[in-house]
């Protein structure tokens, strides 16, 4: 059994990350070399020299046009890990070839497929279309975390945690005393958990955003597609606002908080995030505002996160954990990560 | 919630510390432990009548 899922689609990277320029990347413990090559498409192989293993993405190595030419000994590859040049003799050896994965960039996301690539379905990964629409404006980052991604997973299944660990921020005492719905679709492979407050404590992080101050009707709906995507639709209205019959809201604000949880190692975890919001369209000010708290609060758990990883790693086997009514999402997640690791 | 297909929903019972479980296959039982309900659940189509 594999530590983390097999042939299935993770995030590697933010489009604006990768530009003409190598860039590299492990995920899922593989070393992945990137490029957005002249016609503007994204390149993504294993970042080792066939030859000697020579990182290429390591200084001497450079990119040519649309070739990278590895800094060790001179080994060259074309943008579809073709190998078109080595050193000393015209003759290529035949397996002188890096095999490219799948990549595809998506709603703001370069998303490649870690497995067999005869199994990569683009139209499996699953979507987060906000951060590329108009009709929102988003911030988003990326913490690394010195943590296991199941880690990470049980913190964003479980909000309850956000009243003691972001209090300040995110965390009002409603968070934790309302009562969660959960639903495990097995054939979509889409974990759900909501928990409407209806009559809460407005946190500064929606207050500052959106002006409105005191109480307010707060709905957190989580839709986790594992392994790497995790959305919470986050809405914040008047207390006593609800959706109209005909499906528009217009009497409340709307947050689309989006998470990629990609493995690096089996202990460490590319955290990426973002927050688009329908409000304050390109309000400076209040991106940057809700770019640092939710850095922050991003941040919060990455301590904590780090902590936890650390304790594991020094606790004697077989440790009991505890699970009450707020994991019941959280163990949902697990069990199904643990069966896509088994058909891994 | 849009979900589709087989289902399994968790309601957690307002004023109440526990959780009413329902199948995809319409059986419906309460529990105090999560744990012990996933292994219900997971364990359909055992000792689910509906």
């Amino acid at each position: 059994m594999s530590w983390f899922p097999r042939d299935q689609w993770y995030v590697a990277a933010y489009g604006s990350e990768i530009a003409h320029d190598l860039f590299t990347r492990t995920v899922c413990g593989e070393p992945i070399l990137f490029w957005r090559t002249r016609d503007g498409s994204v390149t993504a192989m294993p970042d080792r020299c066939v030859h000697r293993r020579f990182p290429l993405s390591q200084p001497s190595s450079r990119l040519v046009d649309d070739q990278v030419v590895c800094g060790y000994h001179g080994f060259t590859y074309d943008s579809g890990g073709k190998c078109v040049a080595v050193p000393g003799q015209t003759r290529i050896p035949r397996t002188a070839r890096l095999l490219p994965y799948p990549v595809v960039e998506q709603d703001s996301f370069v998303w490649v497929f870690v497995g067999d690539p005869a199994n990569a379905d683009a139209a499996q990964i699953p979507r987060a279309p906000w951060l590329v629409d108009p009709a929102y404006t988003t911030v988003c980052g990326m913490e690394p975390l010195d943590a296991r991604y199941g880690l990470l997973v049980d913190n964003l299944l479980d909000l309850s945690h956000e009243t003691y660990l972001h209090g300040g921020y995110i965390g009002t005492p409603e968070v934790a005393s309302t009562p969660i719905d959960t639903a495990v679709d097995e054939d979509a492979g889409v974990i759900s958990v909501s928990r409407h407050m209806d009559d809460a404590e407005c946190p500064p992080f929606y207050s500052k955003s959106t002006g409105l101050q005191g109480r307010i009707a707060r709905w957190q709906d989580i839709e986790y597609m594992p392994p790497c995507l995790y959305t919470l639709h986050s809405r914040i209205g008047p207390v006593g606002s609800v959706p109209r019959a005909d499906g528009t809201d217009p009497d409340a604000f709307h947050v689309e908080v989006v998470y990629a949880i990609t493995p690096e190692t089996e202990t460490t975890t590319h955290d990426f995030w973002a927050v688009a919001r329908d409000f304050a369209l390109g309000d400076e000010e209040v991106s940057a505002f809700l770019a640092e708290n939710n850095r922050t609060v991003v941040l919060q758990d990455v301590v904590a996160l780090n902590v936890l990883e650390k304790v594991i790693a020094t606790e004697p086997e077989g440790y009991q954990e505890l699970s009450i009514n707020i994991d019941t999402g959280g163990l949902a997640a697990r069990r199904m990560l643990a069966r896509l690791c088994e058909k891994s | 919630m849009t979900t589709t297909g087989r289902v399994f929903r968790i309601h957690w019972v307002p004023g109440t510390d526990r959780l009413h479980a329902t199948c995809h296959c319409a059986a419906e039982r309460e529990f105090e432990d999560p744990v012990e309900l996933w292994e219900w659940l997971l364990g359909h189509p055992e000792g689910h009548t509906p």
